[in-house]
């Protein structure tokens, strides 16, 4: 039972595979939100920049940073998510 | 009164009352399948109810009331603290999934200890986790209910007590009666009232503090740390503030009922929209609301308690009959998260204790009985425990969220995901987890945060490390999902 080999259902690695982008897509919002906010905040109040009135790091963090996830969740989910069904095949439900 | 308030939150109830009646004609169409269901909306939710029932669930009355109150106080730094939560949108469909959803299905499974107990086959694992759902969850719940009652209080001037009893009703009326699909639906309904909500409310507390510019000069000119990340005391630390991102971020997939409703929707086409709309959702919703607190200070200086921070910048800002609408957001918020916990613990009372263990061969009448009579019942007993509320209490919903992510995180996510994972794994990470977390609390309470970080992180880590340690030291086998389903037919087929 244990040394023949399983066949995994295909539709599992299209679920590993979405859940592996998932990993790094938080990966990647982490550094761009820790990197901004830190890189750009951590200077006296005085050496701040503005972005419309917000200051710069704010800007870049957080809106700036929000609406790029947010798009890479869009392409992402667009190019590389596959549409697969949840039932069984042969199955009765 | 300040009827001109309270006139529109009130249209706003009755239209969810209405919500729920309706979703109950569809429950009692259906026949049969009464507990998939009352419990999870049949599976069929859509990609934007499904969405905005994800958002309406993590974004708590803290997100609400507390959040912007203390960004109030705080300044921008917490709004960088909030924005780890942008992350949830799409990081737990993506990691729960579609594996999650099929093997939901191929389970039958109706609640997350349907399919913990079909992937770990262990009894210990089911009553630790129903214990970990009723206790912490009912205390989360009660205080949902405490924060839902003050803010009509704040509101409208009638007493806590008249103001809880209103609550209570409207909760409870449609929860028991239109199950889980009335809260999804109605979760949709109050989403997209929070999103145009806080945009109006930012807007004119932007205009009433006469720009952004303006605002930001008043913060610098009263004190400087308030446009810093670092807090307006200097005192919120990188690894603090980064350690939110597995509290209320990537932990989040540990929480049921944020489990439970990635089992509920239809189709990977749903999945995929609720990706996208969920993710710019939460994020329109912190960004706006946190914002909203910190523009709020140099408008209306002097807020002594935080969650008043809301309520009374609109009441400011806003038209009355406006701020009425505006503010059914928060209390929106509110209501959708006591539904769905509502009916999570109710579920695992019904489906996880007395179906598994009590009487497995209910008729579907009695099934039916014990669901609404639980979910009557359990509401009737925290409204009583509102009405006073015991420490114990508030005690418990300290840990409610660190917990249950403490407990479940990995059972979750490693059951799917890695081979070797089995019961011995799932017991002694739900019990590192929890007891960790308890610990660490009082500790972090006596002596500051251990290396700055929020209690959640290190019980995460704690719970992974007896997790893998326990699956690989006591009856290491490779699970194959392919194997457990051949057991399952065959099993089925001898039952029938």
């Amino acid at each position: 039972m244990k040394g023949m080999q399983e066949k995994e259902d295909w539709r599992f690695k299209i679920a590993n595979r979405e859940a592996l982008i998932g990993v790094a897509l938080a990966l990647f919002n982490f550094v761009w939100w820790f990197g901004f906010a830190y890189g750009l905040g951590s200077r006296p109040v005085e050496e701040y920049t503005y972005v419309f009135g917000l200051p710069s790091w704010f800007f870049y963090s957080c809106i700036v940073g929000f609406i790029t996830i947010a798009v890479l969740v869009i392409l992402v989910v667009r190019f590389f998510f596959k549409e697969v069904p949840f039932t069984e095949e042969g199955d009765e439900q | 009164m300040n009827w001109s308030v309270i006139i529109p939150m009130l249209g706003f109830l009755v239209i969810i009352f209405f919500i729920g009646i309706w979703s109950s004609r569809k429950t009692a169409a259906s026949g049969d399948g009464f507990i998939q269901d009352y419990f999870l909306g049949g599976r069929e939710l859509g990609g934007f109810v499904l969405a905005m029932t994800m958002v309406a669930t993590y974004g708590s009355a803290s997100s609400f009331l507390g959040g912007p109150g203390t960004a109030y106080t705080m300044g921008f730094g917490w709004i960088l603290l909030a924005m780890s939560q942008v992350v949830t949108g799409y990081f737990v469909l993506m990691i729960l999934g579609k594996k999650f959803a099929i093997l939901a299905r191929r389970y039958k499974a109706i609640t997350l200890i349907d399919f913990l107990k079909m992937r770990y086959q262990s009894t210990a694992v089911v009553i630790l986790s129903a214990l970990a759902i009723i206790i912490f969850l009912f205390s989360a719940m009660a205080a949902q209910w405490i924060g839902g009652a003050r803010l009509v209080e704040s509101l409208t001037g009638i007493s806590y007590n008249t103001a809880l009893f209103i609550f209570a009703i409207s909760v409870l009326v449609y929860v028991t009666i239109g199950g889980f699909r009335a809260v999804a639906v109605t979760d949709a309904v109050q989403g997209a009232v929070m999103v145009v909500g806080t945009f109006v409310l930012l807007i004119a507390v932007i205009i009433a503090g006469g720009g952004v510019p303006n605002i930001i000069g008043d913060l610098v000119s009263e004190n400087p740390n308030l446009i810093t990340p670092f807090g307006n005391e200097g005192n919120l630390s990188k690894a603090y503030v980064s350690s939110f991102w597995i509290l209320v971020g990537v932990g989040v997939v540990g929480l049921p009922q944020i489990a439970v409703r990635s089992m509920s929707y239809k189709s990977s086409t749903a999945m995929h929209r609720a990706l996208i709309i969920g993710t710019i959702v939460t994020g329109v919703i912190m960004l706006n609301m946190h914002l909203i607190g910190v523009f709020a200070r140099p408008i209306l200086p002097g807020i002594e308690v935080g969650d008043q921070v809301i309520p009374l910048i609109s009441m400011e800002v806003l038209p009355a009959w406006v701020a009425g609408v505006v503010l059914a957001a928060p209390m929106a918020a509110i209501m959708s998260t006591v539904d769905s916990l509502l009916i999570l613990v109710s579920s695992t009372v019904v489906k996880d204790v007395y179906l598994n263990y009590v009487k497995p061969d209910a008729s579907m009448k009695a099934v039916k009985r014990a669901s609404f009579g639980v979910t009557g019942f359990l509401g009737i007993i925290v409204y009583l425990l509102a009405l006073n509320p015991p420490d114990l209490l508030i005690f418990l919903n300290l840990f409610a969220f660190g917990g249950l992510e403490a407990a479940f995180i990995w059972p979750i996510v490693m059951g799917l995901y890695w081979k070797y994972s089995n019961k011995h794994g799932a017991i002694a990470s739900m019990i590192v987890g929890i007891s960790s977390y308890i610990g660490l609390h009082f500790y972090n309470q006596a002596n500051g945060e251990l290396f700055g970080l929020h209690t959640v992180a290190i019980p995460v880590l704690l719970s992974f490390i007896a997790f893998v340690t326990a699956s690989l030291l006591i009856d290491r086998k490779a699970y194959s999902f392919t194997e457990a389903r051949r057991e399952q037919l065959k099993h089925e087929q001898s039952v029938n």
